[in-house]
């Protein structure tokens, strides 16, 4: 069988204007307008998959799995506060808002928190007592929208979050579109039910790193010193945003990387805004590291976190925890074909995604609050769609997999404890990954750009 | 602590001596539960942070200048600077009455859901940014962009109001006596009503004013931005 060459000189796709490309224009050429959508970026970015750990040999002793002890208990927020947060993993919630998320989702993720003896994280739209009562320990977001904000809630949170950024949408600030804007929703945000609301991307009350500074210290004297004061970025200028965070005074700085989710912003901010997480936890720990600050003040990170290796190469790499999102709305069932009735029997989403213009495993609607599967709504029938029983317990299974993943990983490196884990222990996959990760390539001592 | 004539007790600190700190504990635990009615703040000399996080129904006399975030996030009580403030006076205010006898700088009363916060003299740019539900009475002029992006409430200018008034605007009402240098997006003037009168009275009372409510010109969104359009201006 010959190659027909004319067919093939004849049908050969640009890869400038490939067929993917050459769709958008034309879908732009429609519409007028760029995409809105929700969860993180699609694009293929350097990530933690192109590590790979140097677990024990003759040159390393493993510990026995199943049989040997390894530590994975946290502390975040030791820096200034009188009761810094104590977490049985290293392994949190992200923030994500109720607006975003129904009120059964939140209650899920703080039940499933603290079963874990882990923490969750308000989001936009302030603290509901659903999460509250559920969340043994609740991080309390001071965002810039600033929606809800309470000094009561802030009084009764275990430790207080100042959002500058987050990784989908650094500077970017946010928008829930109006068809999520429920009365509770718009009641909580004081602003009228279904209109779109716009979260602002600037704190009002403080603007450079001085003033950011003294908002810390409010926030202190108003909590009388008691709870961590947590700062997150997203991941762009990390060496100077981590540098600035900690000179601000922060306990924790959580840095979220490109691959981080959220819940609708636009399209080209997703993928063209930001650096990987690859690239933001080496900085992040090299920032704390120039500082003398590693170990006094906590990194979080976030963006892509899916499985119990991405976690271990997250803490090799100088993190002291992580914390998840869009992992958390995939075992909660995001993107599946199905729902469960009352009965637990399942029940077909398909011809709900094909409303959406989507299929099961590529939905990224979270913008409109027609969520298939009844976590990304505030639509009371769709709601009805997630039991909390239900998700909570996956939320659960899912998190204790990614812990027994890290510790497995963790003893065979010879590590009792998860946060002994070191650069040392991993080698890249990759020449881009050796770089950014500045973790030697494998095979070899060669890291790009260093030696 | 002392005891005033007709029983009322005040108690008061010294901040030459004492640390903001020391105060802010003192308000936020003690205060509420020994029945003291008054504190007053001497020496405050630009400190940050005085008074914050109040949950009591007291009064607060701040002896002269205060710095950043005097009375933050404000429950209940009834604080009076008796001098200028810095960035951000009566941030997140719940409730109660914040006075400032000289002049604010900038994001004063920001975010505030409700309460309400007097200026007498002038406050800087941005004064009731994002305000949710909060009243704002300043006796002289404010600087640009005020009450951009405010949610609720009443901002209320007895002098004049710089450019970008009320930029983005959702249901919060402004109320200018004197000169607009320019609205912002979505801001446009609208005529007053008997309703826009009696509210204004009421507040302007309040806040120990005595202008006529007829000097007043209202400014509220056209609510033109409530849903995203993309046809719309492109620089928006």
């Amino acid at each position: 069988m010959g190659i027909d060459r004319e067919d093939v000189a004849g049908l050969e796709e640009s890869s400038l204007y490939n067929r993917r490309v050459q769709a958008w224009i034309q879908t732009a050429a429609e519409r007028g307008r760029y995409d809105i959508r929700g969860l993180g970026a699609k694009r293929k970015v350097p990530h933690f998959d192109d590590l790979t750990f140097l677990t024990g040999s003759a040159s390393r002793y493993p510990l026995e799995g199943y049989r040997e002890r390894c530590d994975t208990e946290t502390v975040l927020g030791s820096r200034y506060a009188k009761n810094p947060i104590r977490l049985d993993i290293p392994i949190t919630f992200a923030g994500m808002s109720f607006g975003s998320l129904s009120a059964n989702v939140k209650e899920d993720l703080g039940r499933a928190a603290t079963e874990l003896g882990t923490s969750t994280t308000t989001g936009d739209g302030g603290m509901t007592d659903e999460e509250r009562d559920s969340s043994e320990t609740l991080v309390y977001q001071c965002l810039p929208s600033r929606y809800g904000f309470d000094p009561d809630d802030l009084r009764r949170a275990d430790a207080v979050e100042v959002v500058i950024g987050q990784g989908a949408k650094p500077g970017g600030g946010g928008m829930l579109l109006g068809q999520k804007i429920s009365e509770r929703v718009a009641d909580m945000r004081t602003l009228p039910a279904g209109i779109d609301q716009r979260s602002a991307c600037r704190h009002p009350d403080w603007t450079g790193p001085d003033d950011l500074t003294i908002k810390i210290e409010e926030l202190r004297e108003i909590t009388d010193w008691e709870i961590p004061v947590y700062v997150k970025v997203g991941a762009t200028r990390v060496e100077n945003d981590v540098k600035l965070a900690v000179k601000a005074g922060a306990d924790v700085v959580v840095v979220d990387g490109m691959e981080g989710g959220t819940a609708a912003t636009q399209d080209v901010f997703i993928e063209h805004a930001g650096i990987p997480t690859l690239a933001a936890v080496s900085q992040a720990a090299e920032a704390l590291e120039d500082m003398k600050m590693t170990g006094e003040v906590q990194l979080i990170i976030s963006g892509g976190i899916r499985t119990g290796a991405d976690v271990a190469k997250a803490i090799a790499l100088g993190a002291d925890a992580v914390s998840i999102g869009q992992g958390a709305m995939f075992a909660l069932g995001c993107n599946s074909e199905v729902w469960h009735d009352e009965n637990g029997e399942p029940v077909s989403a398909v011809e709900d995604y094909e409303k959406l213009g989507t299929k099961p495993g590529f939905c990224h609607h979270m913008h409109t609050g027609m969520c298939p599967v009844g976590i990304a709504t505030q639509d009371p029938e769709l709601e009805k769609r997630l039991d909390p029983e239900w998700g909570a317990r996956r939320l659960r299974n899912y998190f204790q997999t990614l812990n027994m993943e890290l510790t497995t990983l963790a003893r065979a490196c010879g590590k009792s404890n998860v946060h002994h884990l070191e650069k040392e222990d991993l080698a890249s996959l990759t020449i881009e990954a050796a770089a950014i990760a500045k973790v030697p390539l494998a095979g070899t001592d060669w890291i790009p750009g260093k030696f | 602590m002392e005891q005033r004539a007709g029983g009322s007790r005040i108690v008061d600190f010294d901040l030459e001596k004492q640390t903001v700190r020391e105060l802010n504990q003192y308000l936020h635990k003690e205060l509420p539960k020994n029945g003291v009615e008054e504190v007053r703040i001497f020496n405050p000399d630009g400190a940050h942070h005085i008074a914050v996080g109040m949950d009591a129904p007291a009064k607060v006399d701040i002896m002269g200048n205060a710095g950043y975030f005097v009375a933050g996030m404000n429950k209940h009580a009834e604080v009076t600077v008796r001098g200028s403030v810095g960035w951000s006076v009566a941030e997140n205010i719940m409730s109660g009455t914040v006075r400032v006898e000289g002049y604010a700088s900038e994001c004063a009363g920001a975010s505030g859901r409700g309460g309400l916060l007097v200026i007498e003299k002038d406050a800087s740019s941005r004064c009731g940014i994002s305000m949710k539900g909060n009243d704002i009475v300043v006796g002289g002029s404010v600087g640009h962009f005020s009450a951009f992006m405010a949610q609720a409430g009443r901002l209320v200018v007895c002098g004049d109001a710089g450019d970008g008034l009320g930029d983005s605007l959702y249901e919060a009402v402004i109320y200018v006596r004197g000169e607009m240098k320019g609205l912002g997006a979505d801001a446009r003037e609208e005529p007053t009503t008997e309703e826009d009168h009696a509210s204004l009275a009421g507040l302007l009372e309040r806040a120990g004013f005595d202008h006529d409510t007829e000097e007043f010109k209202r400014v509220a969104s056209a609510r033109s931005l409530y849903h995203w359009n993309a046809d719309r201006d492109q620089g928006y």
